[in-house]
C-alpha cells in the first residue's frame, strides 16, 4: 500500500472512532457550525467534543505546520482527509475568521512571536476572531477608511467606527484596519492590527438584515488599546496584508455555494410541480431558467475545478479570484430567486413550521448581500477590467 | 483527471497556433471566398496539417494514426477557431473519422482509417434532411437487393460535400421518421451512379452540399456496422462533433474578444481612450467571466470523450449550449464595440460572427441543446 492509501485508510478508522454520531448530520444553514471562543455558543455539546479531538491531531487547521498547533499534512494528505469527512458526512470541526482568515494572513505575514502566540489558540478553538474592515463611509472604496491608531510609544490608541462586522458581538478578538498615517495616498498608512474586545473601549451592536437574521455588527472603537506587538507587518502597509485576506476571502466563496441536498433544482422542479409525458417540466419558461442556471453551476464547478489543479500544477491564480466571486454570487442570487419561483407563494410564509421557519425567504434575502460583501460584482469586474484587460483609467 | 493540459498537450496547442495562424489565416478565407476557390481551403496547407499527423489524430496507432485523442484535436480545432482557419478538418476529422470509429466494423477500420490519416480521403456526413437537426426523422431510403443496398432520397448541409471522395450516409432501413431504431450508416462513394451534389456556399464562406440520391447502389459491404442499429454510434458521435464545435467556438470567442478589447485600447473618442468608459469596461469583464467558464466546460467535456465517460450527452449538450451563448455574446459585442468599421467588409471581424452562426447551428443549436441537456438531466 502507498504511503497516501496508508494514510486514507488511517484516518477513515480515526474519524469512524472519533467523530460523534451527532456530528454526521449535515448543518442547517452556515450559521449552524462550531466557531469556538471564549464563551462558545453550541447547540449541541458534541460540537466541543468533535472540536477537541480534532484540534489534538491538528486537524482544525490540517495544512498549517505543527508547532503552530496545525496537521502538518501534505495538500494531498488535506484533500484525502477533506474526502474521508465528506464520506462520512461529517461537519467541519470548526469554523471562522480565525482559521479561514487570520491564519493564513499571519503564517504569511506574522512574526514568529504573533504565530506563537494567536495560531495554537484558534486551531483549538479558544479564541473567536472577527475582521474590521469596512466603515459608514468606506464600502467599495474599503482605502478610505478613517478610524486612527495613534502612536502611544508602547501601544496604539484606536478611536473610528467599524461596520459589517460579522459576529462582532460573539467574538473574542477583531483583526482590523486602522490608519496610522495620513499624510500619504490612501492606500499608503493603513495598518493591520490585532486587538484583544475584552476592554472598556470596544463595544458592538448588532445590525438587522432584511432577512431578519443579525449576522453583522456595528463595532465602536472608543479610546481601544492595541500593544505594539499586535501589529502585523510593518506600519502603514497593511493595504498588503487586506489584499491578500480579499484575495483569499473571495477564493472561499465556492465553498458555500455547493448546493445542500443531492438534487438538482431541475429535479427539485419535477417533484414539486410535475412534469408532462416527455418528462419536461409542465412550465417551459421555468424550464428554460432551471436549465440555464444548472448549465451554470456545472461550468462554475468546472471552473472552481480547473483554478485549483492549476494553482496545483503551479500556474499562477491570475484574475480567477474576482472571476469565481463574481460569478458565484450572481449565480447563488439566481438560485434562490428560482426556488421561489419553484416552491410557490406559499413558501414565502416568514414563521411556522412548514417551509421550516421561512427558511426558503430568509435565505432568498440573504443572498442579495452576497454580491455586496467582500467587493461588490461591480468592484469585481472593475478588477477584471483593469488588472486583467489593462483597460485605461477613466 | 486534473483541469490542466499536459506538457504533451500544451505542445499540441503551440503549434497548432504556430501554423495556423500563419498559413490558415481570416486573410487567407477572404482570398478563397474572393476567388470562388474551387476547393474551399488551400490543398498545400492541408497537407501540411496531414503531415503534422491532424488528420489521424484519434484514429489507433495500428490504423496509422497518432492516437493522441480528443483533448488534442480540440486544441488544434481551438486554434483553427482563432484563425477561421478553411480546412477539411471539421468534415473529415471531427466528423468522418469519429463515425467510423462509432459505427465501422473493426475490419472496416482497418481498410478505412489508413488512408484518412495520411489525408487521402476526404469524408463529409449526409444526415440532415429537414431545415433543423433532427437526426431521428431522417427518411432516406435504403433497402437490400442482392448484394446492394439501394440508396434514394435528399440530403442537405453536408459540409464539404463538393470535395468528398466518400460519404457517410445516414439512412432508413426500417421503422419510420422519428424512430431512433432502424436507422444504419453506408459509406457511398461519392462516384457512384445516382448521386448528384449541389455546391452551396454559406455565410461563412464554407461550403455545404445538397445531396440527390436516386437508386445509388451501395455494396452490402459498406453497411457501417449492423443494419438499423446506428442510433448508438450516431449519437455518441455527434456528441463528439459538438464537443469538437464548442471548441472551435471557444478558439473564435477568444480572439473576436481579444481584439475587440484592442480596440478598445486604441480608438478614441470624446478625447479619450473609450476602453475608460465604464459602461463598456464592465461588458468586457463580464465577457471575460463568460470565456474562463466556457474555457472549462470545454476542457472537462474534452477529457469526458477520451476517458470513455457515460455521461457524454448531457455533458457535449452543456458544452454546445454553453458555447452556443458565448460565441452569439461575444460575436454581437464584438461588432458593436467596434462600431461603423465593424460593419464594413473590408475589417475582419465581420468574419468571426459569420462563423459563429453557423457553427451554433451545425448539430443543434442552443435551443436544440438547452432541451436536451435539461431532459438528460431530469426535467
Amino acid at each position: 500500500m502507498s504511503d497516501i492509501e496508508e494514510f486514507r485508510q488511517e484516518t477513515r478508522d480515526w474519524l469512524e472512532n472519533n467523530c460523534p454520531e451527532s456530528m454526521r448530520t449535515p448543518p442547517a444553514g452556515v450559521m449552524d457550525h462550531y466557531f469556538g471562543g471564549r464563551n462558545p455558543e453550541m447547540r449541541h455539546p458534541d460540537e466541543k467534543v468533535w472540536c477537541d479531538r480534532m484540534s489534538e491531531k491538528g486537524w482544525t487547521a490540517p495544512g498549517w505546520p505543527r508547532e503552530y498547533g496545525g496537521g502538518g499534512l501534505s495538500k494531498e494528505e488535506c484533500k484525502v482527509l477533506s474526502a474521508e469527512m465528506q464520506r462520512l458526512g461529517a461537519r467541519k470541526p470548526l469554523v471562522g475568521m480565525g482559521v479561514s482568515m487570520l491564519g493564513p494572513a499571519l503564517l504569511k505575514y506574522g512574526s514568529e512571536a504573533q504565530r506563537m502566540e494567536h495560531l495554537p489558540r484558534i486551531c483549538r478553538g479558544e479564541i473567536r476572531w472577527c475582521q474590521g474592515y469596512s466603515e459608514p463611509n468606506a464600502g467599495s472604496d474599503l482605502a478610505s477608511l478613517q478610524t486612527r491608531a495613534e502612536d502611544q510609544g508602547d501601544h496604539y490608541a484606536i478611536n473610528g467606527q467599524k461596520i459589517w462586522t460579522s459576529s462582532a458581538d460573539k467574538s473574542d478578538w477583531i483583526f482590523c484596519l486602522v490608519r496610522t498615517d495620513n499624510t500619504g495616498t490612501k492606500h499608503d498608512g493603513i495598518s493591520f492590527v490585532l486587538i484583544d474586545m475584552d476592554q472598556p473601549g470596544v463595544t458592538t451592536k448588532p445590525i438587522r438584515l432584511i432577512s431578519g437574521a443579525s449576522p453583522f455588527c456595528e463595532t465602536f472603537l472608543d479610546n481601544a488599546r492595541a500593544e505594539k506587538h499586535n501589529l502585523v507587518g510593518e506600519a502603514g502597509k497593511g493595504w498588503s496584508v487586506a489584499k491578500y485576506l480579499l484575495t483569499h476571502e473571495r477564493e472561499m466563496v465556492a465553498d458555500f455555494l455547493v448546493p445542500p441536498t443531492g438534487k438538482s433544482l431541475g429535479e427539485t422542479a419535477i417533484d414539486v410541480m410535475g412534469g408532462d409525458g416527455s418528462g419536461r417540466l409542465v412550465n417551459g419558461v421555468l424550464r428554460h431558467k432551471l436549465a440555464r442556471y444548472e448549465l451554470d453551476r456545472l461550468a462554475f464547478e468546472a471552473t472552481t475545478g480547473r483554478i485549483g489543479d492549476e494553482v496545483k500544477a503551479g500556474q499562477g491564480l491570475g484574475p480567477a479570484s474576482s472571476v469565481v466571486k463574481y460569478f458565484g454570487t450572481e449565480l447563488n442570487k439566481r438560485r434562490q430567486e428560482l426556488l421561489l419561483a419553484v416552491f410557490g407563494e406559499e413558501a414565502l410564509g416568514w414563521e411556522g413550521e412548514m417551509y421550516q421557519e421561512g427558511r426558503i425567504p430568509r435565505d432568498w434575502l440573504r443572498s442579495k448581500g452576497n454580491s455586496i460583501e467582500g467587493g461588490t460584482s461591480e468592484v469585481q469586474l472593475n478588477i477584471i477590467a483593469k488588472r486583467v484587460l489593462n483597460l485605461p483609467q477613466a | 483527471m486534473a483541469l490542466v493540459l499536459t506538457e504533451e498537450q500544451s505542445m499540441i496547442r503551440d503549434s497548432a497556433a504556430g501554423l495556423l495562424s500563419e498559413k490558415a489565416t481570416v486573410a487567407q478565407l477572404r482570398e478563397l471566398r474572393d476567388s470562388n476557390d474551387e476547393l474551399g481551403f488551400s490543398k498545400p496547407v492541408w497537407q501540411e496539417m496531414v503531415d503534422m499527423g491532424w488528420a489521424g489524430i484519434t484514429i489507433p496507432e495500428e490504423f496509422g494514426g497518432s492516437g493522441f485523442g480528443y483533448v488534442g484535436l480540440g486544441l488544434i480545432l481551438e486554434q483553427a477557431g482563432r484563425n477561421l482557419s478553411a480546412s477539411p478538418l471539421q468534415s473529415t476529422v471531427l466528423t468522418g473519422a469519429t463515425l467510423l470509429a462509432q459505427l465501422a466494423t473493426r475490419e472496416q477500420q482497418q481498410t478505412l482509417f489508413p488512408a484518412v490519416a495520411q489525408g487521402k480521403t476526404l469524408l463529409a456526413l449526409a444526415l440532415q434532411e429537414g431545415p433543423h437537426h433532427a437526426p431521428e426523422n431522417s427518411t432516406l431510403s435504403a433497402y437490400l437487393e442482392r448484394d446492394n443496398y439501394i440508396l434514394s432520397g435528399r440530403k442537405r448541409m453536408v459540409l464539404d460535400a463538393h470535395v468528398a471522395n466518400q460519404f457517410i450516409v445516414i439512412a432508413r432501413t426500417a421503422g419510420s421518421a422519428g424512430d431512433e431504431s432502424g436507422l444504419s450508416a453506408f459509406l457511398v462513394d461519392a462516384e457512384s451512379d445516382g448521386i448528384s451534389v449541389q455546391r452551396r456556399s454559406m455565410v461563412d464562406s464554407r461550403n455545404s452540399g445538397s445531396l440527390l440520391l436516386d437508386k445509388v447502389k451501395v455494396p452490402a459491404a459498406n453497411l457501417l456496422g449492423d443494419a438499423g442499429e446506428a442510433w448508438d454510434g450516431l449519437t455518441r458521435a455527434l456528441d463528439i462533433v459538438n464537443i469538437g464545435l464548442a471548441a472551435e467556438m471557444l478558439g473564435l470567442s477568444c480572439e473576436a474578444f481579444e481584439r475587440t478589447v484592442s480596440y478598445l485600447q486604441e480608438r478614441q473618442q470624446f478625447g479619450q481612450l473609450i476602453g475608460s468608459f465604464q459602461g463598456l469596461q464592465h461588458r468586457a469583464a463580464q465577457m471575460f467571466v463568460e470565456l474562463e467558464l466556457a474555457r472549462s466546460i470545454v476542457l472537462q467535456s474534452l477529457q469526458a470523450i477520451d476517458a470513455e465517460s457515460d455521461s457524454l450527452s448531457r455533458l457535449a449538450s452543456a458544452a454546445k449550449a454553453r458555447l452556443c451563448e458565448v460565441a452569439e455574446l461575444i460575436s454581437n459585442e464584438a461588432i458593436q464595440m467596434h462600431g461603423g468599421i465593424g460593419m464594413t467588409d473590408e475589417h475582419e471581424i465581420g468574419f468571426f460572427i459569420k462563423r459563429a452562426r453557423m457553427a451554433q447551428h451545425c448539430f443543434g443549436d442552443y435551443n436544440y441543446h438547452v432541451d436536451r441537456f435539461a431532459l438528460l438531466s431530469g426535467f
